[in-house]
């Protein structure tokens, strides 16, 4: 067989808002950029996130979230990962999110954050640069 | 390293695993894919085609739903284009499925299609030779229209759906792109449209004017099989494909639909107590698998070594004609 491997990302939109737009501009910057990107849609529990990303089994997850709860809901997805013994799985994240809150969120697992206003080119270059293909 | 108890007792990272390595053309795969194939052949298989946005992920929810209510376990293939451009995708079919995201007894694939080896073929017979192998007792596969990479999966498939929209043509398409010929049922989705009796009538139509009946088929000495000459598909003999009106969005007609379904699955099991279906089934199969090996084995050897170089080389300069070049890389491959 010849050997063709792609970078595959979950896009998901965890949480109660309604605002999809971003998560849908970075999940197409991504298929542009060569990617293969599974899409789930608005309003995802982090139970959701990680039962897909593990049957997707895709190389990240990448969460958009804009309300505020980020602080808890991406760190309940890389503990959920880690109970399902899928901690390979890299976790980033975007959207209104306090610098502040940045070290916090990389010190329980989350690889990168991406503040509101970053160029899609940057955050593809993160992938390219730190994730590579099973 | 995935081992094979994990797949049989279906571990979801060992099997979602393994999807990836035959996606990939990880050289592993096919090791696991023998060791597997003993254990196949328990599955129902099921494959949903139809044009973009006729609702074929919300009637594959709609499905996994009744199937889920009945005890059974569901496994969801959901293949979508990859771009032509920049080789990647966007999957978007896990959308309408959101509900069973959950569940551990429904486990929902997305995959691209990549354009294997140049797009002559593709990976989804063998996903869902594993599939079934790890126990997945109902597998649903979600294609767009009729490629010729798809033909290959819809021969695989115990029954297909063909999904129509009203009021898109689909009805002038589905005879041009061969679809009566593929199909066991026809969803008439979208029926809260206009136009939905109007596509049944055409569909009916077409089906009584192209549609040799197995009787007709007797009367010219036809063989116990119904053979359709242009997909090759074997279908069971005396089988006339229904249609049901649907609207997935709010599960209307879906019970019909599950009632073709049983009926063509019933229908398909009785066929398969007949020794020739099952060989001719099984002749399918395996022509399938061997064009594949054809294939693989021509690229890699075409691809190795700059092979192609060489050969676009002397085209160039107009040395040799693409004939005789081919001729011979064939027999250099095969030692003939
Ligand atoms: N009115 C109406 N809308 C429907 C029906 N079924 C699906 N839809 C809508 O049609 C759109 C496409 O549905 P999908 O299920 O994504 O269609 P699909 O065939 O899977 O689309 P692709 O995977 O993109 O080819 C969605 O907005 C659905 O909500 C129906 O029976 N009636
Ligand atoms: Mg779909």
């Amino acid at each position: 067989m010849t050997e063709q491997r792609k970078i595959r990302v979950l896009i998901a939109k965890p949480g109660l808002d309604g605002h999809d737009r971003g998560a849908k501009i970075v999940a197409r910057s991504l298929r542009d950029a060569g990617m293969e990107v599974i899409y789930t849609g608005l309003h995802q529990t982090p139970e959701m996130i990680v039962s897909a990303a593990i049957q997707e089994d895709v190389d990240a997850i990448g969460m958009s979230i804009m309300s505020g709860a980020h602080n808890v809901l991406m760190p309940v997805v890389v503990e959920g990962l880690a109970e399902k013994n899928a901690q390979d799985i890299a976790v980033f994240g975007g959207g209104i999110i306090p610098e502040d809150d940045i070290p916090d969120l990389k010190e329980k697992g989350i690889k990168a954050v991406f503040t509101p206003g970053t160029p899609t080119a940057d955050i593809i270059t993160w992938i390219k640069e730190n994730i590579s293909p099973k | 390293m995935i081992s094979l108890d994990a797949l049989l007792s279906r571990d979801v990272r060992a099997g979602a695993r393994l999807l990836r390595w035959i996606d990939d053309g990880n050289a592993e795969a096919r090791g696991l894919l023998k060791q597997l194939y003993p254990h196949t052949g328990k599955g129902t298989i099921i494959g949903i085609t139809g044009n973009p946005g006729a609702g074929k992920s919300t009637l594959t929810d709609q499905l996994i739903h009744r199937y889920r209510k009945q005890g059974k376990s569901v496994a969801v293939v959901a293949v979508d284009p990859s771009s032509p451009f920049s080789g990647g995708a966007l999957l978007g079919d896990r959308i309408r499925m959101q509900e069973h995201a959950v569940d551990d007894d429904v486990f929902i694939r997305s995959f691209a299609t990549r354009g294997h080896l140049g797009g002559l073929t593709n990976t989804t017979t063998d996903v869902v030779h594993a599939l079934d192998a790890m126990g997945w007792q109902i597998i649903l596969i979600e294609t767009v229209g009729v490629g010729q990479d798809e033909v290959e999966v819809q021969r695989l498939a115990h029954t297909t759906v063909v999904t129509m929209a009203p009021g898109l043509g689909d009805e002038i398409q589905a005879i041009k792109a061969g679809i009566l010929e593929i199909a066991d049922i026809f969803a008439v989705n979208k029926s809260d449209r206009e136009g939905a009796d109007r596509t049944v009538s055409e569909l009916q139509m077409m089906l009584d004017i192209g549609y040799v009946s197995p009787a007709e088929q007797a009367h010219h000495g036809g063989s116990i099989l119904l053979r359709d000459q242009r997909q090759e598909r074997v279908c069971p003999q005396g089988w006339v494909p229904h249609i049901v009106k649907t609207i997935a969005t709010t599960g209307d007609g879906v019970d019909e639909l599950m009632t073709a379904l049983a009926e063509h699955t019933q229908a398909f099991q009785n066929a398969c107590q007949d020794e020739s279906f099952g060989r001719a089934r099984q002749r399918q199969e395996f022509l399938d698998v061997f064009r594949r090996a054809l294939f693989e084995r021509g690229w890699s050897y075409l691809m190795h070594e700059d092979h192609l170089n060489q050969i676009l080389d002397q085209l160039l300069d107009g040395s040799a004609d693409p004939y005789t070049l081919a001729e011979e890389a064939v027999k250099t491959l095969y030692r003939l």
